[in-house]
């Protein structure tokens, strides 16, 4: 199966990243044990699961805090080396985390500026002279982070320090950060954990708004089932380091051992 | 045996001993991070404050009498009464322990849950205040400690090693200081009664407790900063030690605050929340300086005990962060 | 109504990102400019210059470099003296060895050795973080001093063991040397304050600054946006080493003009500058020279009210000298972490309301 267009009219194409057999161990204990799933171009993957089932641990092996015992991660159809975040970033992967991971010291404009350092490249003596390239660079980059400020509304708090600033507005910020990198691959760690009920439709809307309109690939984790049902394409469910569901939406919804592990049995 | 090999055993031997007084700096280092998470850089110069007070005591000193005597321009020096050394070293611990107090009462409880690196900065400060202050107290001449302790070579050891060579080499025993060996057993009695008032009273539990995890400690009715007022007592306990230690070897003066700086890479090699750590990092970093500069010393023009303990921890430090007995770190994203 | 920025709107980027955003700021700084390199030179004399222009200049870029690196990158060294030795001493075996070079080449070049030694010494880094790499640096310190101490070649087996500047003259002035002119000295060391004053800022505002902050806040968010740590943390202890060397070679060429090692880089030298760092403010350009400042004209007023003024003894005075400078550190550190830059913020903030409270 490859390209095909959804029911909404968005086409999801060939398998852009693919982790095969991966076992994780800490020391004696497997946190993930032989899991393989693909992700498609343009698709929206959801990871779901009860807590400690490993879903953070996979999205850091995927972009490379973790080094995995056994397994391969292919991205783009070649298999990827063993490499440091840093390497992974410049790839296009990219991230946010569920217990926010913002510098606090700086002001939202230079988060978000900071997210597009893969893409600049102006050496040292010229950023020392700021004249001429380096400024051009600056002001060229600074117009796109407009953009995406712009896109996630928050035009108001460009300046303010990101550590005053109330807990969705800073998920939205790191969301902004992420898409400066213009990442191939975004993976969200629990976007809409602790939301209310405003923000998590505002953040639900972002998400598909990135994947509508840039195209983004999107992995992310989510504990509400409702939006994962809503908003993914297909689901990976993880409980106890194993994976014990895959597909679309209603196949997993319909899975019984998923319904068991997770969606808990039914009291009757 | 030649004598070459036996003065290198005596080199080793004095390493060991001068190790145990940097334990002993350190060991206060450790007790105050374990129940703080403060590095505390000023534990050398609460060492030569302890020291200075007890001096001035023991002589009946005026305090500030410099700055009194610069302000009213009178002529005030000491009280002209002596005291007894016991006494003085009580008074000086009820002393620590009023600091103790101040400490808590105007910087800890302001820089709670502030970052370890600020936290050592304060100390710095600390360290600064209290030199400034410790001088303007009791005056920065040097002064001679004497609590009554033993001092000398000891010819009960050098008499019962002298056969270790043979007959007619240029072998006279091992020269070791007497003040070294009481050292050694005052550090041991205190690495024992801390480790029994550790595990096995209330307030060493509760000690424990405010290591492991500040907030469940105080969850369960354990007031923190009482705690904090008691380590940095027992700090200023163990830096008293170490000051009549370190005073009555070489006099009680400024130089007495930079045992900190031997202090430093003993903790790095030993870990910072490890007693055992400091007695044996103390240990390995004593005979390490003592034998390097004996052997590579005059290669390298000599003077080599100022930095090879920092190499030292440093490279070990390269390929084991955490020291020896720390705890291994596991760092969560 | 002092301070005003009310009706100061911005229409591109470049004008939104300029030095100083705040017109009232941009008049403030040209004229402390015109005051420093058109009027003060005609007034300076010796003492003026020897107590606190040139040291305070000095010092301001140690603390410059420090504050790189500590400040921005989060990294924090006791062993600023030790690298300053470095400058002073490549200074010197320049200016000997090459007599005809430039003085301010040589004064880059020291700067560039220093960076070299400095990287080196940055390595461990990136295996301990906070006050275990404090401490590692302090292995900087120690062995740096001892090794310019012990090892002959390097103060040309003179018999004091001291270094001594050479007489260097550029367009017929005497530039170092015991006949140096006070202005000279004071012009000398502003023209390499301007220079790198602007440097750091346009490092700090950039990619490479920013790369740093990153570190500083949160090194792992950082990896993923593609910050590599090593070169992040090598680059800025280069870049923090090249400040702190230039400022060596300084103070030893044109300050002292001869130096014991032990004596003029001790460690209480380093223990200055990262209190200039912490008074001024981490992450602060403003905030270095404001630190500098202050720690350089304290001892100069206590020395004046209290041993010329009061007729105290001067021992009395440099113990007041610590108990004053420590409190002030714990002070800061308690009540303001980003020290001097962040209350004159706070202050413009009041100034701009004057006189309503809000």
């Amino acid at each position: 199966m490859s390209s095909y267009v959804t029911p909404d009219g968005r086409t999801i194409g060939d398998v852009l990243l693919e982790v095969k057999n991966i076992t994780l161990r800490f020391g004696g204990v497997e946190a993930i044990k032989d899991i393989s799933f693909d992700v498609r171009e343009g698709e929206i993957r959801a990871i779901i699961g009860p807590n400690g089932a490993g879903k953070s641990s996979m999205l850091n092996v995927i972009n490379g805090f973790y080094h995995p015992q056994e397994g391969e991660i292919w991205f783009h159809g070649k298999k990827r080396r063993a490499m440091k975040p840093s390497q992974i970033a410049r790839q296009g992967i990219a991230r946010t985390f569920q217990n926010i991971a913002l510098f606090k010291g700086m002001n939202t404009l230079d988060n978000i500026m900071t997210g597009c350092f893969t893409h600049m490249h102006t050496s040292l003596i010229e950023q020392a002279i700021w004249w001429g390239r380096a400024e051009r660079e600056e002001y060229r980059y600074r117009e796109k982070v407009e953009h995406i400020i712009d896109f996630l509304e928050i035009q108001a708090i460009r300046k303010t320090p990101v550590g005053a600033l109330p807990y969705g507005l800073q998920k939205r910020v790191e969301l902004a950060r992420a898409l400066a990198a213009e990442p191939k691959l975004l993976l969200l760690d629990e976007p809409m954990a602790g939301m209310n009920v405003e923000e998590k439709e505002d953040m639900c809307r972002f998400v598909l708004d990135v994947n509508a309109e840039f195209g983004t690939t999107i992995v992310l984790i989510e504990h509400d089932m409702g939006v994962v049902m809503d908003i993914s394409d297909r689901v990976v469910v993880l409980d106890y380091g194993r994976k014990i569901g895959d597909g679309v939406p209603d196949e997993v919804r319909s899975n019984q051992e998923v319904i068991d592990a997770y969606l808990g049995v039914p009291h009757d | 045996m030649s004598p070459d090999f036996l003065y290198a055993i005596e080199v080793l031997l004095n390493g060991l001993m001068a190790g145990v007084m940097y334990s002993l700096v350190a060991l206060g280092f450790v007790l105050i991070f374990k129940a703080s998470g403060v590095f505390n850089y000023a534990q050398g110069v609460m060492a030569l404050f302890a020291a200075l007070t007890l001096v001035g005591i023991m002589n009946g000193q005026v305090p500030f009498s410099h700055l009194i005597n610069a302000v009213f321009g009178t002529h005030l020096h000491d009280f002209g009464w002596q005291v007894p050394a016991l006494a003085a070293i009580a008074l000086t611990a009820v002393v620590m322990v009023f600091f103790a107090i101040l400490v808590e009462k105007l910087i800890l409880k302001y820089l709670i849950g502030q970052e370890p690196i600020i936290l050592f900065m304060a100390t710095i400060g600390l360290a600064y205040f209290m030199e400034g202050f410790g001088d303007l107290m009791w005056g920065a001449d040097i002064k001679a400690l004497d609590v009554g302790l033993p001092k000398g070579g000891s010819l009960w050891i050098e008499e019962n090693t002298v056969w270790l060579a043979a007959e007619g080499e240029r072998f006279f025993g091992f020269f070791i200081d007497k003040l070294d060996i009481s050292a050694t057993i005052v550090a041991i009695i205190l690495v024992v009664a801390l480790t029994l008032f550790s595990q096995y009273t209330a307030t060493g539990r509760a000690l424990r407790a405010v290591a492991d995890d500040h907030q469940a400690a105080m969850s369960v009715g354990i007031s923190l900063r009482a705690i904090w007022v008691i380590t940095w007592s027992i700090a200023g306990f163990v830096a008293l030690v170490a000051g009549i230690m370190w005073g009555s070897k070489s006099g009680v003066q400024f130089s007495l605050a930079f045992i900190v700086l031997k202090a430093l890479p003993v903790l790095m090699l030993g870990g910072f929340t490890s007693i055992p750590g400091a007695i044996v990092g103390g240990l390995i970093i004593g005979m390490g300086e003592k034998l390097f500069e004996f052997f590579i010393g005059p290669l390298i023009g000599g003077a080599t005990e100022n930095w090879f303990a920092y190499v030292l921890a440093l490279i070990f430090l390269v390929f084991r962060p955490q020291g020896l007995f720390g705890e291994r770190i596991i760092e969560r994203v | 109504m002092y301070y005003r920025e009310a009706g100061d709107f911005k229409t591109s980027y470049r004008a939104d990102q300029q030095n100083f955003p705040i017109r009232f700021d941009r008049i403030h700084f040209w004229v402390m400019m015109v005051l420093a390199f058109g009027v003060v030179p005609f007034f300076i004399n010796d003492y003026w210059a020897n107590a606190v222009f040139v040291p305070f200049l000095i010092f301001a870029i140690a603390t410059l470099g420090l504050n790189l690196l500590t400040g921005y990158c989060g990294q924090v060294s006791l062993g600023s003296a030790g690298f300053m030795a470095v400058g002073a001493y490549a200074c010197y075996k320049l200016m000997t060895s090459f007599p005809d070079l430039n003085f301010f080449v040589v004064v880059l070049l020291s700067g560039g050795i220093t960076a070299m030694v400095g990287t080196a010494f940055g390595l461990p880094s990136l295996r301990i973080k906070g006050f275990y790499l404090a401490v590692a640096t302090l292995a900087a310190q120690f062995f740096l001093v001892w090794l310019f101490n012990k090892v002959p070649w390097f103060y040309n087996n003179s018999a004091s063991g001291q270094i001594s500047v050479p007489r260097r003259e550029m367009l017929g002035i005497p530039i170092t040397g015991p006949e140096t002119a006070a202005s000279t000295k004071y012009l000398i060391c502003l023209i390499i304050v301007f220079v790198l004053g602007f440097v750091a800022r346009n490092l700090t505002r950039g990619r490479i600054g920013r790369s740093w902050m990153a570190i500083r806040d949160m090194d792992f968010a950082a990896e993923i946006i593609g910050v590599d740590p090593l070169r992040a943390k090598l680059s800025a202890f280069a870049i923090s080493s090249f400040y702190i060397g230039i400022a060596g070679a300084l103070f030893f060429s044109v300050y002292l003009g001869a130096v014991e090692v032990g004596e003029a880089f001790g460690i209480n030298n380093s223990f200055l500058i990262l209190f200039m760092v912490i008074i001024g403010g981490l992450g602060s350009i403003y905030g270095s020279f404001a630190g500098a400042a202050f720690l350089i004209l304290m001892p100069v007023l206590l020395k004046n009210v209290l041993v010329s003024g009061l007729g105290w003894p001067s021992d009395l005075a440099a113990h007041l000298e610590f108990m004053i400078m420590g409190a002030l550190i714990i002070i800061f550190l308690i009540v303001e972490p980003h020290g001097l830059a962040r209350l004159w913020a706070v202050t413009k903030q009041k100034l701009r309301l004057w006189p309503f409270p809000y």
